[in-house]
């Protein structure tokens, strides 16, 4: 009878504070852990680094970072963060859902987010993004830019993941352009592909030579090095996650931006305001999880006609007029 | 026809570029391994090379400032190695390789305190690095051509000089050298330090030639693939320099094949195109190198008898 009453007691308390806290911020301790290819990437970690940024200036709250060297690093990073207490983590990148998983198992009351994965578990948000929706309108940028009819595609690590980036990409580049052709380069198979920008060079400079105007990088680090040679050959780049159009003005048509910022931003707010829900989030346009950039840098490529075009496929994707197939639906990219 | 012409010249423009660090590296581990001390080291001579001529390139704008700086750095590492295997008699292959793994740690260390980069140094921009002379689609900065002429110098320097004689007794019986008066030390020291200045500017090629600034790791084992040159061709320089070729024509055509179908073939997967420079490697060494002819005190630390 006595034990009923005290838990009784203790539920009724419990709801109380649940209820109390909502309306009101709790104190959070969040970290980020972050992929192979650092925090400087200029795209992908990049991105996240500065949604963390903006949670830290606005809140006045510390975010502990963690930049692994290598992928066998990722398990040991989240679970230090667990039990030192930060939460929530923030594990970015898809190589790191593995870890994540085991991890988070261990630590059951602790929050985590993985971005560009899906972990299923209650006590993890798994926020991914319909790539395939940016790459497709970047597609019509670059079908509409290129004065050749070849367009490249420079992939990071040949995993499907990239290849629904291409696989949209195609797609669009078919939709302004149906007699375009698109060459598809991978820049290698291991995590070291993602920050290897020489060999991106070199990938880059071959599609170069085999007629190629526009190249679209959707490979990291590795990504600098792609720009890099396209500004060396006078051609035109176009970015990805981050907007990387002050890169090389001039020389980048756009960028497909991946608002992996928003993603940790939200993730950190939700928190702070006792509002973080564990599930799956999937940020496409609609959700304006994914989009194109223009900026002072390109506006000078970025013709009436295109923004026309381009701004028009949009709506009709939002719309659903245009469905736009995921690679990784069926590991294929015909539908 | 016009198209296939200028995708043949595309892609032997692309084989020097690539090739162009792995002849700097190759020539420059035969002046080591001609004197008797094996440079497994010569990756991390490069890496750190290749952080120092971007760090200093990117502080003072200049890229001469740069291939100086990429120079003394390898030199340090190349007296350190030096230092441990001639004036110590230590073991080569455990000095190179902690040479390898301090150059791993450092330019990342370094290059984080620095730039707060990630190991990444600011990416540079005309006069920080070495522009092209006559073709700028080519890519032909000055260290390709340095690359060229290093390998006639290292032809002249070993088969016709007084030196390149002593050089190679030095790596072959060091006690004849040693009995005819002349120091065995510094002769290595020399063939050491020889090395370290090639080693230096394979560096500065990948950074500030090559590519527009340090990233981490960036070397890539190619100072492996150079030292797997000097085996193939059997320690003389031509030879070795023709391995280095073929080494970038296999890693151009790779790139190339890339996603083309071939008639009759079709689409070669990614990973058997990426395979093919270390299947050469197999391939060679088992079936045409033989036994392969090393410098017989190669890996021996000399002991004066007193």
């Amino acid at each position: 009878m006595k034990r009923w009453v005290g838990s009784l007691i203790s539920v009724l308390a419990a709801v109380g504070l649940g209820t109390l806290a909502q309306a009101q911020t709790v104190a959070i301790k969040p970290a980020v852990v972050f992929s192979t290819g650092g925090k400087f990437d200029k795209s992908f970690n990049e991105g996240v680094s500065q949604g963390a940024e903006r949670f830290k200036k606005e809140t006045n709250i510390a975010v502990a970072e963690f930049e692994p060297s290598n992928e066998t690093q990722f398990e040991q990073a989240l679970r230090r963060f667990a039990q030192r207490g930060q939460d929530p983590i923030i594990a970015v990148g898809f190589a790191q859902a593995v870890a994540l998983a085991k991890v988070a198992r261990e630590f059951p009351n602790i929050h985590f987010t993985v971005i560009d994965s899906v972990v299923d578990l209650p006590n993890v948000q798994s926020v991914v993004f319909k790539e395939q929706e940016g790459s497709f309108l970047v597609g019509v940028l670059a079908a509409m830019a290129s004065k050749t009819g070849k367009i490249g595609f420079v992939g990071g690590m040949d995993i499907p993941l990239v290849r629904r980036f291409q696989c949209g990409f195609e797609q669009g580049i078919k939709y302004a352009s149906p007699s375009a052709e698109l060459i598809t380069n991978m820049t290698g198979t291991t995590p070291a592909a993602w920050n290897d920008p020489g060999r991106g060079a070199e990938l880059a400079k071959g599609q170069f030579d085999r007629g190629v105007d526009v190249v679209y990088a959707a490979a990291g680090s590795t990504g600098l090095g792609i720009l890099q040679a396209t500004k060396d050959r006078g051609k035109l780049g176009i970015g990805v996650d981050s907007n990387q159009n002050h890169l090389h003005p001039g020389n980048m048509l756009t960028s497909m931006l991946k608002r992996v910022d928003l993603a940790a931003y939200n993730s950190f707010k939700a928190a702070r305001s006792n509002e973080w829900k564990g599930g799956v989030q999937v940020l496409g346009l609609k959700e304006g999880g994914v989009d194109w950039a223009l900026d002072k840098d390109n506006e000078k490529l970025i013709t009436p006609q295109m923004k026309a075009a381009v701004e028009a496929a949009k709506a009709a994707i939002i719309s659903g007029q245009i469905v736009v197939h995921d690679y990784m639906s069926n590991n294929s990219c015909k539908s | 026809m016009e198209e296939t012409l200028t995708l043949v010249i595309a892609t032997l423009a692309a084989t020097l570029r690539v090739a162009t660090p792995l002849v700097l590296c190759a020539m420059g581990g035969l002046f080591s391994e001609k004197s008797g001390i094996i440079d497994v080291g010569l990756e991390g001579k490069m890496l750190m090379a290749a952080f120092f001529a971007a760090a200093t390139a990117s502080l003072t704008g200049s890229a001469w400032a740069g291939v100086g700086a990429a120079i003394l750095a390898a030199e340090v590492l190349a007296l350190l190695h030096g230092f441990a295997c001639i004036t110590h008699r230590g073991n080569q292959v455990v000095s190179g390789i902690a040479i390898n793994i301090l150059a791993m740690g450092l330019t990342v260390v370094l290059g984080a305190a620095w730039f707060g980069r990630g190991g990444q140094t600011p990416p540079l921009a005309g006069t920080e690095r070495l522009n092209p002379i006559f073709f700028p689609v080519a890519g032909d900065n000055i260290l390709v051509y340095v690359a060229l002429l290093s390998v006639p110098f290292a032809w002249w320097v070993i088969d016709r000089t007084r030196f390149g004689l002593r050089l190679r007794a030095v790596g072959e019986v060091p006690l004849a050298v040693d009995a005819a008066g002349i120091s065995v030390s510094w002769l290595r020291y020399r063939a050491v330090l020889l090395c370290g200045l090639f080693a230096g500017l394979a560096g500065a090629y990948l950074s500030i030639a090559q590519n527009a600034g340090f990233s981490r790791d960036m070397t890539a084992g190619q100072g492996f693939i150079a030292l797997a040159a000097i085996i193939f061709g059997r320690w003389r320089p031509v030879p070795a320099f023709g391995a280095c070729l073929a080494f970038g024509l296999l890693d151009a055509t790779a790139i190339r094949l890339q996603g083309v179908k071939l008639p009759g073939i079709g689409e070669v997967p990614v990973q058997l195109i990426q395979a093919l420079p270390y299947l050469l490697t197999l391939f060679l060494l088992a079936g045409f190198i033989g036994r392969t002819v090393a410098p017989k005190a190669a890996g021996v630390p000399y002991e004066k008898e007193h």
